[in-house]
């Protein structure tokens, strides 16, 4: 277990690097200076601007003092935002985005697999029909599709929840549902195919032959072994939030960090932008190091040591 | 007793992959003929802002005065266009990638398919907002260079289909390897392969035809999955741009027009109502394909 841990720790560190070389490089790629106006601005000012912001001298020697601030825990500053800097952007915005992400990811994995089960105990029924109807809608259907369609009926017409911004317990329904629908959708239907998989199963049959009741059949044999499958989808869903996230803030108007990384790619706030990107990057492999582990711990058929 | 229909006469007997096939040739027709049909100037920038739907506009017109019923057509074809040509460019991807993994197995397979975990959980329209956005200026300066002026345009798109393809295969790749091993070692493999034949005879004589109908279904459920995506990215303002359109263009357009007070229903309404039928209609048709072609994968 703990050479599996260290392995996939070498790893993230691995990961992280090639994603910082890239950003890095990426940023610098992009046409036209953070410093760019309509009026040229005099040349001993720009310079001065550059030292300021780190941005002088030989592309190669900028990356290795860039590598050299990220593993202080220094972000850097923002050249749009003056003199704020990047740790301290993301440290207002992220949590935002964290806590609809989160509230997000449990209504998906909860809602998804409770209906995915529903789904497939009740298999040909209209229970299992209507489900399945649904979750094909909520995953062909866009965000900004559906945040304005909750939106009209919650909002405006039946007047129960507001219709957007940040600070309230009520505004971050629709803002949830909305990020969560399509995943809520893909999840019942992985739950339901792994369920209709494991109840062919003969230990099944034993469970239900020794006289069970369905209930304890379903969700306490059969739902353990078919959860496996959404254990593994749990890292992916972490990432399609995040970006998903960046498209419902955008909707529901909420300050959260997908409305700044937006910003800085038209703006070229390279140093904010790489902040973004690094900071969400470490937190899905970091994520994604937790999952994998869970997954041992359930899955016992498994070996971590490979 | 497995059902030995043919897998399309199977597809024929489900009502509503017929109907999504159906409704996607008149969307496509649609899409080729329509802005060609339209009326001389449909397209153009007018003083008529903000016209309700009526028998001259059918869909209303937007903000620049355009006629929203050729816009939704226009964006029919850029958004269609961009998701065929992504899919397939993942398509061709994902397959090759997962035919190697599976074909040659062992420990160069389940390193690419750690590789294929890895890029799984990495926020991947993240990095395609920052490439696009850094790479089509260049793109476009490459282009005037080489004298391609009337393509320059057309970069934007080109970006869309090539990188959206380049990272929308994994997918793919992982249902192609699990196919490939499970075929790799039936008899008639080993027969090909105790007469002599080489592995690329076995790959692209046997494998391939009885790979062909589960690809092409994730094929069909890869095109809504572009869709979606560059849907996305012109929606937060890198991808398509005017005067061209896709729906997530207009969609993003409405957003910014639209409020409670000012109801111009219609922007909202047609391009999202175009967007769903067509995505919807992909889904089930895929759907569709899959419990003809796949039923063991069936969801």
């Amino acid at each position: 277990m703990l050479r599996f841990i260290i392995k996939r720790g070498i790893a993230l560190v691995i990961i992280l690097f090639c994603v910082i070389t890239l950003t890095f490089f990426l940023i610098h790629l992009m046409p036209g200076g953070p410093f760019d106006r309509e009026r040229k601005l005099p040349a001993n000012i720009e310079k001065q601007l550059l030292i300021k912001y780190k941005l002088d001298g030989p592309l190669l020697g900028q990356y290795f003092n860039y590598l050299g601030d990220l593993f202080h825990g220094d972000l850097r500053l923002s050249t749009k935002y003056r003199n704020r800097s990047v740790n301290e952007i993301l440290a207002q915005s992220l949590p935002v985005s964290g806590i609809l992400g989160g509230i997000a990811f449990c209504i998906a994995a909860a809602g998804g697999v409770f209906l995915g089960a529903l789904a497939a105990a009740k298999q040909h029924t209209w229970i299992d029909r209507t489900a399945m109807l649904g979750a094909l809608f909520a995953i062909s259907l866009p965000p900004f599709v559906i945040g304005p369609l909750l939106v009209l009926i919650f909002a405006i017409d039946l007047q129960i929840l507001p219709v957007g911004g940040w600070g309230s317990l009520e505004g971050l329904i629709l803002p949830s549902m909305t990020l969560a629908a399509p995943y809520t959708a893909y999840i019942a239907r992985l739950t339901r195919a792994s369920m209709l998989e494991v109840l062919t199963q003969d230990y099944i049959r034993t469970a239900r032959a020794k006289g069970l009741s369905e209930e304890t059949v379903i969700y306490k044999h059969a739902l353990r072994v078919a959860i496996l499958p959404v254990i593994s989808f749990l890292g992916p869903l972490a990432a399609n939030l995040l970006t998903g996230s960046i498209v419902v803030e955008n909707i529901f108007s909420i300050p959260g960090a997908g409305g700044f990384f937006v910003n800085s790619v038209l703006n070229r706030d390279g140093f904010l932008l790489a902040g973004v990107v690094i900071v969400y990057c470490a937190l899905l492999v970091f994520f994604n190091l937790v999952v994998d582990i869970l997954y041992g711990f359930l899955d016992r058929r498994i070996t971590l040591y490979d | 007793m497995t059902d030995r229909r043919s897998p399309w006469l199977k597809l024929t007997r489900n009502p509503p992959a017929v109907l999504s096939a159906i409704i996607l040739v008149s969307m496509t027709l649609g899409a080729l003929l329509g802005p060609a049909l339209a009326p001389v100037g449909a397209g153009e920038v007018t003083r008529n802002s903000f016209l309700p739907p009526s028998s001259l506009h059918l869909f209303g017109t937007d903000l620049n005065g355009r006629d929203l019923f050729y816009r939704v057509l226009l964006g029919a074809r850029i958004s269609l266009l961009v998701g065929i040509a992504g899919a397939l460019t993942s398509f061709i991807v994902g397959i090759i990638y997962g035919m190697i993994a599976g074909y040659i197995g062992g420990q160069i397979d389940s390193a690419m398919m750690r590789l294929v975990d890895v890029l799984y959980s990495i926020p991947r329209l993240i990095f395609l907002l920052v490439l696009i956005s850094a790479l089509d200026p260049l793109l476009r300066l490459q282009m005037e260079r080489d004298g391609l002026q009337e393509f320059v345009g057309y970069s934007k798109i080109i970006l869309l289909i090539l990188s959206l393809g380049l990272t929308e295969w994994l997918t793919m790749a992982r249902i192609i390897r699990g196919q490939v091993l499970g075929l790799k070692s039936q008899q008639f493999v080993l027969a090909a392969r105790s007469i002599g034949q080489s592995h690329m005879n076995i790959i692209f004589q046997h494998l391939f035809p009885n790979l062909a109908g589960v690809a092409l279904v994730y094929l069909t459920l890869t095109v809504p999955a572009v869709i979606l995506d560059e849907s996305f990215l012109s929606f937060l303002g890198v991808g398509i741009q005017a005067p061209l359109a896709s729906w997530g263009l207009l969609l993003s357009d409405a957003a910014q027009v639209i409020n409670p007070i000012k109801g111009y229903w219609w922007l909202l309404v047609f391009p999202a109502a175009a967007m769903s039928v067509t995505l919807v209609a992909l889904n089930f048709l895929g759907d569709g394909l899959r419990d003809a072609f796949d039923p063991r994968q069936r969801k």
